[in-house]
């Protein structure tokens, strides 16, 4: 039987494992999480069950019903929960387990890996109490916890009002929103942004809950700093209003971030090839309109391609697991696949009208930072040492500035820091960033306890 | 078309240290490198800066490059992290620590101030080692440096004192005329220059093949492996008799060690370490510091150098093509010596000589190797088994003394794949 394995079981890998089973095949899913749902629909664990409509909101009818699937497919799939794909090349998969280290190959692959947070780097940001917003989300939907009795939410996109209206509904007395978008951008977004249909409406659902209840909301701040309190916590963030004026707010916690960044290192070191996408300023897979990747037997799907949401990734897992089908000969895929890309295109255009309009990614941020400023915090890299390998060095590619200076070195493997390393790059070179190229994928992709080699040498 | 002294093609430590040295004895000096200085073997390798170990006919190369390791300060105004922590190799049975003894004696004429240590002071010295250990060897005045460093910082130094260093420039037509040598570049750039230096590394041999001299190199990549930043504990530099593994610890915390092999290719110009080489690595690394269970890898790489059928490289002037000089196929131990060897090229380059010895780094061994090559094939092939290569010479006569039975057979085996390779090409 053809071996098909998928990467990732949130709602893209869940989505395409559903119709591989529904035509016949018994699909492997490795997914690190101990559960299914990927970061959006993470589920906690049975001692800290909560409503679902707590925890999802307006989504929580569309969690369950992929959980539901999920936990339908249970016993027609190869389910590897807890388990990280470390290495990988040709049709070999590396991961690791609880019960240690082993192989498998592959005759079809679907990577749906997802995305983390976009981070840029402002003063203050290595401190303790400050978050990423998928952090402080992770922290509230799997854990039970806030980040902090009083937080401020900062950096722009979608998520940035989902999290502090989750907050808000969890009890939690937020601070502050603080979008470096200005409101005008917001709406001049707007008609397109329909092509989200109601995603739109959610939106404003939650800013107006959230101005309801108080919660300070400003557009077209400018980040200064995060300041400590007494001791090394967080106390107070300083910004720039749209009008110019300093302002502070007091506060005990951050979540900080500047919209998504699909995670790639599986695809990166499968050597798919990579486009430029310059409205989200990353470097993504390039894949056709099935979702296929450059490399033979290789299937793409999610926000570990296109950055489009929870909702698009169900329809583009769906589409790999039909391009899978299709290509193997099983049966022809192309109506259905045409059907799902009418609907994948809609969520496309919402995802461009927010990050060319409604959301701009502010680098400016990054490639105006201070000399000072840390960018690397895995290998206490500043800014200033990176232009000093720009300008000093005449080093205008990413991977030389890293050799040169350790920036992405380190224990993250730059999925932190490569987003502010690479617009300063670009910025002290004098280039566009399309131009500084990306960093190289290295094994492992995220850090492997060495531990796991010594217990499979005991067996 | 602009003309030079002397172009050197290849960018790694050796290129770029001739380049150095060249240009501070007046020379118009021309760098030419293919892809980024320093991006292949130079920079990608352990970064052991390693005397102790050492095949005895490379202790003179050497001794003379610790001296300029020692000066790189003044030389280059940055000393690429080197560190002078000692070497220590490690023994895990009476018969290595025996080799170790033999190794000392050999070589005490090169002032290596080796000092053997048994079992009971190896313990008390490194508490952290695992309990297979039975002794070793100390170099104190060995260390290790950061190979990302050190090609472009010579190359820099280069560059100041007045060499021409060019990046992305790959050299695809040469021509010699007894005289001069012409060089075009992809790009379609042409130069002349007096003296050629071919420091291409693992694409040595792909240039002396130009000049009608073929050369068995062979390709090799490290696999490397790298821990998280741990409090630091490890402060030499750690080899293992027969070479197995090799670890050190920088001060900043992270581990760097290395053992066995990834994949290598020539042609595509791309080296990955491989996930089996890797855990096997992990495996010896926590057998040499039990302590080391609690890290977690954070990165692996490799590169590609170049290997030569005997284990030690070509250093020397061509055999066919006055004013040519090799030096490349450092089989995976030319970053200590690549300072000393840019030295004796810039001397053979302006005065035909060097007070270094560098007779056994002769192109000309593989000349004569390849003809009893072909008889040793010829034997095999007539004899049906391996017994044939015991009859051949040329191989097995370069291998370091205490090179064990096992290693020299693999050794004798790559030489016999080169054979064969040759034989029927």
């Amino acid at each position: 039987m053809l071996k098909i394995v998928i990467v990732g079981a949130g709602p893209a890998g869940v989505r395409a494992a559903e119709r591989l089973v529904r035509a016949g095949h018994r699909p492997v899913v490795i997914d690190e999480n101990v559960a299914a749902g990927g970061q959006i629909y993470r589920r906690p664990p049975a001692e800290l069950h909560r409503d679902p409509k707590d925890l999802y909101g307006f989504e929580a009818e569309r969690a369950c019903k992929l959980h539901r699937t999920f936990d339908e497919l249970a016993g027609s799939i190869d389910y590897r929960p807890s388990t990280s794909v470390w290495s990988a090349e040709g049709r070999r998969l590396d991961v690791i387990d609880r019960d240690g280290a082993s192989h498998l190959l592959w005759d079809r692959l679907i990577l749906a890996t997802g995305a983390m947070d976009r981070v840029i780097p402002i003063p203050g940001w290595d401190m303790p109490g400050v978050f990423t917003l998928g952090g402080a989300q992770v922290s509230m939907k799997y854990q039970a916890c806030a980040i902090g009795a009083r937080p401020v939410f900062l950096g722009t996109g979608p998520l940035l009002y989902l999290i502090a209206y989750q907050y808000m509904k969890a009890g939690v007395d937020v601070a502050a929103v603080l979008d470096t978008a200005p409101l005008s951008g917001k709406v001049r977004a707007a008609p397109t942004m329909m092509a989200g249909g109601t995603a739109l409406l959610k939106g404003l659902y939650y800013v107006a809950r959230l101005v309801a209840a108080g919660v300070t909301i400003r557009s077209g701040i400018t980040p200064v700093a995060i300041d400590a309190s007494s001791g090394q916590r967080v106390g107070v963030v300083r910004y720039t209003t749209g009008e110019g004026k300093i302002t502070t707010i007091a506060c005990d916690a951050v979540g900080m971030g500047f919209g998504l960044r699909s995670e790639t290192q599986l695809a990166d070191l499968l050597d798919v090839q990579f486009d430029f996408d310059p409205s989200l300023r990353q470097w993504l897979p390039a894949v056709d309109a099935w979702g296929r990747s450059s490399v033979e037997g290789i299937y793409l799907a999610g926000d570990g391609m296109q950055l489009a949401g929870a909702q698009a990734a169900e329809l583009s897992g769906a589409r790999a697991a039909e391009a899978v089908l299709h290509d193997i000969g099983q049966y022809d895929a192309r109506r259905i696949v045409r059907s799902l890309n009418r609907r994948i295109d809609r969520w496309l255009r919402f995802r461009d009208a927010m990050a060319s309009r409604a959301f701009p990614f502010p680098h400016q941020l990054a490639q105006q930072c201070d000399d000072s400023l840390m960018i690397c915090r895995c290998e206490g890299i500043a800014a200033g040492a990176m232009r000093e390998a720009v300008r000093g060095q005449g080093q205008a590619e990413i991977n030389r500035v890293k050799a040169f200076t350790r920036v992405g070195m380190g224990r993250c493997q730059g999925r932190v820091c490569q987003t502010a390393a690479a617009e300063i790059t670009a910025s002290a070179a004098g280039l566009d960033i399309s131009m500084v190229s990306r960093l190289r994928g290295q094994a492992p992709i995220k850090p492997l306890p060495m531990a796991v080699f010594r217990e499979e040498a005991a067996q | 078309m602009t003309s030079y002294d002397v172009a050197i093609i290849g960018g790694g430590i050796v290129g770029s240290s001739a380049a150095l040295h060249l240009a501070l004895r007046g020379s118009r000096v021309l760098l030419l490198e293919r892809g980024r200085i320093g991006s292949q073997a130079s920079g990608v390798n352990y970064g052991g800066v390693r005397r102790q170990g050492r095949h005895v006919a490379e202790l003179p190369i050497a001794v003379r490059s610790r001296k300029i390791w020692e000066r790189l300060p003044e030389l280059l105004g940055t000393d690429c992290e080197f560190a002078v922590s000692g070497h220590l190799k490690l023994a895990v049975t009476e018969a290595q620590m025996a080799e170790l003894q033999v190794y000392a004696r050999d070589t005490i004429e090169f002032g290596l101030d080796l000092e053997l240590i048994g079992k009971q002071e190896i313990r008390r010295r490194y508490p952290y080692l695992g309990e297979n250990v039975v002794g070793g060897s100390f170099c104190p005045g060995d260390g290790h440096a950061n190979p990302r460093l050190v090609a472009p910082a010579f190359a820099r130094a280069a560059a100041k004192a007045g060499a021409e260093a060019v990046e992305a420039a790959e050299v695809v037509q040469l021509a010699a005329d007894g005289k001069s040598f012409d060089l075009r570049l992809a790009d379609g750039r042409s130069f002349r220059a007096a003296r050629l230096i071919n420091a291409a590394g693992a694409w040595g041999s792909k240039i002396a093949e130009t000049f009608g001299e073929s050369i068995p190199e062979d390709v090799m990549a490290p696999n490397m492996a790298v821990t998280e930043p741990l409090p630091y504990f490890i402060v030499p530099n750690i080899g293992v008799c027969g070479g197995g593994i090799y670890l050190r610890q920088i001060p900043r915390g992270n581990v760097i060690f290395g053992a066995g092999e990834g994949r290598a290719d020539r042609d595509t110009i791309r080296a990955r370490p491989l996930p089996e080489v890797t855990a096997e690595a992990a495996r010896l690394a926590l057998a040499l510091v039990p302590r080391l269970s609690s890290a977690h890898i954070i990165r692996t790489w490799s590169g590609i150098e170049g290997r030569m059928p005997d284990g030690i490289p070509v250093i020397g002037p061509s055999t066919s093509t006055p004013g040519l000089y090799h030096a490349f196929g450092f089989c995976g131990h030319g970053f200590q010596l690549g300072p000393a060897v840019g030295a004796i090229l810039a001397d053979l380059a302006l005065d035909g000589e060097t007070t270094t010895p560098i007779d056994p780094f002769s192109v000309a061994r593989f000349v004569k190797a390849e003809n009893s090559l072909n008889t040793a094939v010829r034997f095999q092939a007539e004899s049906g088994g391996r017994r044939g290569l015991h009859g051949s010479r040329g191989a097995a006569e370069h291998l370091p003394r205490s090179t064990p039975g096992s290693v020299k057979a693999a050794y004798l085996d790559s030489f016999l794949r080169h054979l064969h390779i040759t034989y029927r090409g």
